[in-house]
C-alpha cells in the first residue's frame, strides 16, 4: 500500500531533464500547421513542391538541403547586416525570457524568444564562427539534422513576430526578425504553411489574400451600401478604380468578408460619404495584408508593391489605410526601403482639416486612425456616444501598429470620443507591452487552435480582469486578424466579450446628414432604447 | 472528523505544495517561473493554479462537503488552462490527484501521532477522487468546446462564401422553426429546369 497516487497512474509529472538541444519537437497531429499544397507552390514558383505532412518522418526534402540552408543563411548574413548583429550580440541575459505570449500561456521554454533564436543560432556558430566550429557544443553549436530543421518549423511557427520581446532586448535585439529569417530559410526547401502560402497566391492572383474577383469585391462593398443605407437611409455610391480621385483607400480583405471586420468596412465607407471625401477603392489592390512578410522579403516586397503601382496608375494624391496589422508594419518598416520613396505621391494632407501628415512624408500612406483623430480633434464629425452606451469598452493595442508604428494615442483619443464607457486594461499588458491575440504571422488557421487559444491567453487574462471588475463586454481593436483571432479566443477564456473594430464604434456613433432615427447599430442589433421598434 | 481542523490549519501549506506540485508538471525553468512571478498578467498560469487552487481548497477542506456545482467553478479555470497545452489528458487532470499526496507529507506529523487516521484520510480521498472526476468532466467540455469553435471557423468561412457565390441564401420567409434558416439554392425550394427531381 505504499504506492503514491501518481504512481498508481503511471504519470511521472516531472518533465525529462535532458537539455534543449536533445529535445525533439512534437509534431503529432494537432500539433502542426498544415503544409502548403504542391500546386500553391508551383504557382508561386516557390522550390520543392509535393504533398507531404510535418507528422511523416520523411519530409521529402531535396537531397542538398542542408547545403541550401547553409547558402542561404550565408547570403543573409552577408545582405543583413542586422541578422549578422543579432546572430552575435545575444548574451542570453533573459530579459526577453518571460515577454512572450506563447511562453507564458505554455510553459514551453523553446517558447522564450531568445531560446526560439538559439535554434538558428546554434545553427548560426557550428557554419559560420570559429568557436562554434572548433568547440561545437560547448561553445553552443549544434550540426543541422533533420530533427533540427523540424525543431525549426515547429517552432518558427509558434511565433507570431508580434515584437513583444524585443521591446525589453537590452541590445534592441528583433526577435521577430529572425523568426522572419528562419521562415525565409524553410521555404527555401520547401517547408511552408497552407494557411499563409494560399493568400500568397490568391493576393498574387487577384490582389487580395482571399482571392475575391473583381466583380465579387465590388457586389461585396455594394451589400454594404445597401445595409447602411437600410440602416441609416444614407445611399452611398463608393467608386472603385476611379482615376484622378484625391485618395487610395487600401484595407485588409479580411474587413471585405468576415465579421465583425465587415461592419468596420461599412463604417470606413460611412465616415468617409460623410466628409465628402474623394476616394476610390481599387479592384486589384483590394488588400491591405501582406502575407508576404511571413514568407520572404521578395515576396513581401511583390505584394506591397502592388498597391502604390495602383495608386500610380489611378494617379491619386496619396493612401489612407485601413485597420489593419502587420499591413502598418511593412509599410512603416520596410516599405520605404524596398519600393520607396514614393515620390509619385503626394505628402498626405487631410482636405478637410488641411493637417498635413509630415510622419508619412516618404510612404506616402496613413492609418485611418490618424485621419479620423485628426477629424475629430477639428470637430468635423458630428458624434453622438450615447448610442454606445450599452457598451463598456477596452482596447486591444494590435501589435503592429502598437509597436511598429507607434500609433497609441489616435485610437484612445478616438475611443473616448465615440463611447462613453472606456477602461484601460493593466499597464504591462498595453501600449508597447501589449500582448499578442496569438494568432498573427500567418497562425490563425483552426487546425492549431489549441495553441492559438494559449497564446492568446495573456491577452484573454487581461480582459477578463476588466470583464470582471468594470463589467467591460467589448474589446475594440484595429487589426484584421484581431478581429478574427479575438472572438474565439473570448469565446473560450472571456465568455461575454464581443469584438468590435475601431470605425464600427466610429460609424455607430457618427450623426450623418440626412440620416433618419438609427434604431439599430451596424449589426442590425437594437440599440438600447429603441428596443421593440425594428420588430413592429 | 478530526481531519478538517487540521486541513484548515495547514490550508497555506497545502495550497502552496499542491501549486508546487502543479508547476512541476512543466519543463524545470517554465515550472520555476509560474511559482516565481509574483505578477498575475504576466504569469497566468500560476496566478490561475493558484487562485483555483486555493478556491478549491477552501471548499473541499470544510466538514460539510461542497456543492459540486460551486467546486466545479472554482476548478474551472486551471482544468481549462490544461486543455490547451500539450498534455494528454490524463496529465491534464493528473495533478488533482497529487492533492492527496500533498495532504500525507503536511499531515505528517498528524498522522504520526494519531490525530489523523487512516479513516480520515480514506474518506478525504474519496473527495478527490470525486473532484477528479468534476475534472474529467471539466476537461471534455473544454476540449469540447475547441472542437466546436475550430468547426464554427470552418463554417462560418464557407458558409461565407457559399452565399457570396449565391450558392446558399436565406429564406426567412419560409418556417425556420422546421427548417433551416440557410438553404441551398434549388435544393428545396425552387424548382431547377436542369434538375427537376430537385425542389419542391
Amino acid at each position: 500500500m505504499d504506492i503514491k497516487p501518481e504512481e498508481m497512474i503511471k504519470i511521472s509529472n516531472a518533465m525529462p531533464k535532458k537539455s534543449w538541444m536533445e529535445t525533439p519537437p512534437d509534431l503529432s497531429d494537432g500539433k502542426f500547421c498544415y503544409p502548403a499544397k504542391a500546386k500553391t507552390l508551383e504557382y508561386l514558383g516557390l522550390p520543392n513542391p509535393r504533398d507531404w505532412s510535418p507528422a511523416d518522418e520523411d519530409w521529402k526534402l531535396p537531397e542538398n538541403w542542408q547545403q541550401i540552408i547553409h547558402e542561404g543563411f550565408k547570403e543573409r548574413l552577408d545582405k543583413y547586416r542586422s541578422l549578422k548583429v543579432f546572430m552575435d550580440v545575444c548574451v542570453r541575459c533573459g530579459a526577453c525570457a518571460d515577454k512572450c505570449h506563447f511562453y507564458l500561456g505554455s510553459g514551453d521554454p523553446k517558447n522564450m524568444p531568445f531560446l526560439r533564436a538559439e535554434l538558428l543560432r546554434s545553427i548560426y556558430r557550428n557554419d559560420f564562427t570559429l568557436a562554434g566550429k572548433l568547440l561545437g557544443k560547448f561553445a553552443g553549436a549544434r550540426k543541422m539534422t533533420t530533427t533540427v530543421i523540424k525543431e525549426w518549423f515547429s517552432y518558427l511557427y509558434q511565433c507570431t513576430e508580434c515584437r513583444r520581446c524585443s521591446v525589453f532586448c537590452p541590445y534592441g535585439i528583433d526577435t521577430a526578425e529572425i523568426t522572419m529569417m528562419g521562415r525565409e530559410l524553410l521555404n527555401l526547401i520547401g517547408l511552408n504553411i497552407n494557411w499563409i502560402k494560399d493568400p500568397v497566391a490568391n493576393c498574387s492572383k487577384t490582389g487580395n489574400h482571399l482571392g475575391i474577383q473583381p466583380q465579387n469585391f465590388k457586389e461585396i462593398v455594394e451589400f454594404f451600401c445597401e445595409d447602411i443605407e437600410e440602416i441609416t437611409g444614407v445611399k452611398i455610391n463608393p467608386s472603385f478604380n476611379r482615376k484622378g480621385a484625391e485618395v487610395l483607400f487600401v484595407t485588409p480583405s479580411g474587413d471585405a468578408f468576415a465579421d465583425p471586420g465587415t461592419y468596420t468596412f461599412m463604417g470606413y465607407l460611412m465616415l468617409f460619404e460623410h466628409i465628402g471625401l474623394d476616394y476610390t477603392l481599387s479592384t486589384y489592390a483590394s488588400e491591405g495584408g501582406n502575407f508576404g512578410l511571413f514568407t520572404s522579403s521578395d515576396m513581401m516586397k511583390k505584394l506591397n508593391a502592388k498597391m502604390y503601382h495602383e495608386a500610380e496608375r489611378l494617379g491619386v494624391k496619396y493612401i489612407i489605410g485601413g485597420e489593419c496589422g502587420h499591413m502598418w508594419r511593412v509599410v512603416n518598416q520596410y516599405m520605404d526601403t524596398m519600393n520607396g520613396p514614393a515620390n509619385f505621391l503626394e505628402v498626405p494632407k487631410s482636405p478637410i482639416t488641411g493637417t498635413v501628415f509630415e510622419n508619412a512624408a516618404s510612404t506616402k500612406m496613413i492609418h485611418i486612425a490618424e485621419f479620423t483623430a485628426d477629424l475629430i480633434k477639428h470637430n468635423k464629425l458630428k458624434l453622438d456616444p450615447s448610442r454606445n452606451d450599452h457598451l463598456k469598452v477596452t482596447w486591444h493595442d494590435s501589435c503592429n501598429p502598437a509597436r511598429a508604428m507607434g500609433i497609441l494615442e489616435e485610437p484612445r483619443y478616438v475611443l473616448k470620443s465615440v463611447c462613453n464607457n472606456f477602461h484601460e486594461m493593466p499597464a504591462n499588458t498595453i501600449r508597447e507591452e501589449t500582448f499578442c491575440c496569438g494568432s498573427g504571422a500567418g497562425l490563425n488557421t483552426e487546425e492549431i487552435m489549441e495553441q492559438r487559444l494559449r497564446g492568446g491567453l495573456p491577452r484573454a487574462n487581461a480582459v477578463k480582469y476588466v470583464h470582471d471588475k468594470y463589467g467591460v463586454n467589448m474589446l475594440a481593436c484595429m487589426c484584421a486578424i484581431d478581429r478574427a483571432a479575438l472572438p474565439p479566443l473570448m469565446d473560450y477564456w472571456v465568455p461575454g466579450v464581443e469584438v468590435i473594430g475601431l470605425h464600427e464604434l466610429v460609424a455607430n456613433a457618427l450623426v450623418m446628414d440626412g440620416e433618419i432615427e438609427r434604431t439599430t447599430n451596424l449589426r442590425f442589433e437594437d440599440l438600447p432604447g429603441a428596443e421593440g421598434d425594428s420588430d413592429e | 472528523m478530526g481531519i478538517y481542523k487540521h486541513l484548515d490549519a495547514h490550508a497555506k501549506e497545502i495550497t502552496k505544495a499542491w501549486t508546487t506540485r502543479f508547476s512541476e508538471g512543466y519543463p524545470t525553468v517554465g515550472g520555476q517561473f509560474i511559482m516565481k512571478e509574483k505578477d498575475s498578467f504576466n504569469n497566468p498560469i500560476g496566478a490561475m493554479a493558484k487562485e483555483s487552487f486555493t478556491g478549491v481548497f477552501a471548499l473541499i477542506s470544510q466538514e460539510v462537503m461542497p456543492e459540486m456545482e460551486a467546486l466545479r467553478q472554482k476548478l474551472d479555470p486551471v482544468i481549462r488552462l490544461r486543455a490547451v497545452q500539450t498534455f494528454i489528458p490524463s496529465e491534464g487532470v493528473a495533478f488533482v490527484f497529487l492533492l492527496k499526496t500533498v495532504i500525507r507529507e503536511v499531515l505528517k506529523k498528524e498522522i504520526q501521532e494519531g490525530k489523523v487516521t487512516q479513516d480520515d484520510l480514506d474518506s478525504f480521498s474519496r473527495r478527490v477522487d470525486q473532484l477528479s472526476l468534476a475534472a474529467f468532466d471539466i476537461y471534455m467540455a473544454c476540449r469540447e468546446q475547441i472542437y466546436r469553435i475550430r468547426a464554427s471557423e470552418v463554417r462560418t468561412r464557407t458558409l461565407n462564401i457559399l452565399k457570396t457565390k449565391d450558392i446558399l441564401c436565406e429564406v426567412p420567409e419560409v418556417g425556420t422553426e422546421i427548417l433551416p434558416h440557410d438553404v441551398y439554392k434549388n435544393g428545396g425550394f425552387e424548382k431547377s429546369d436542369e434538375n427537376p427531381d430537385r425542389g419542391l
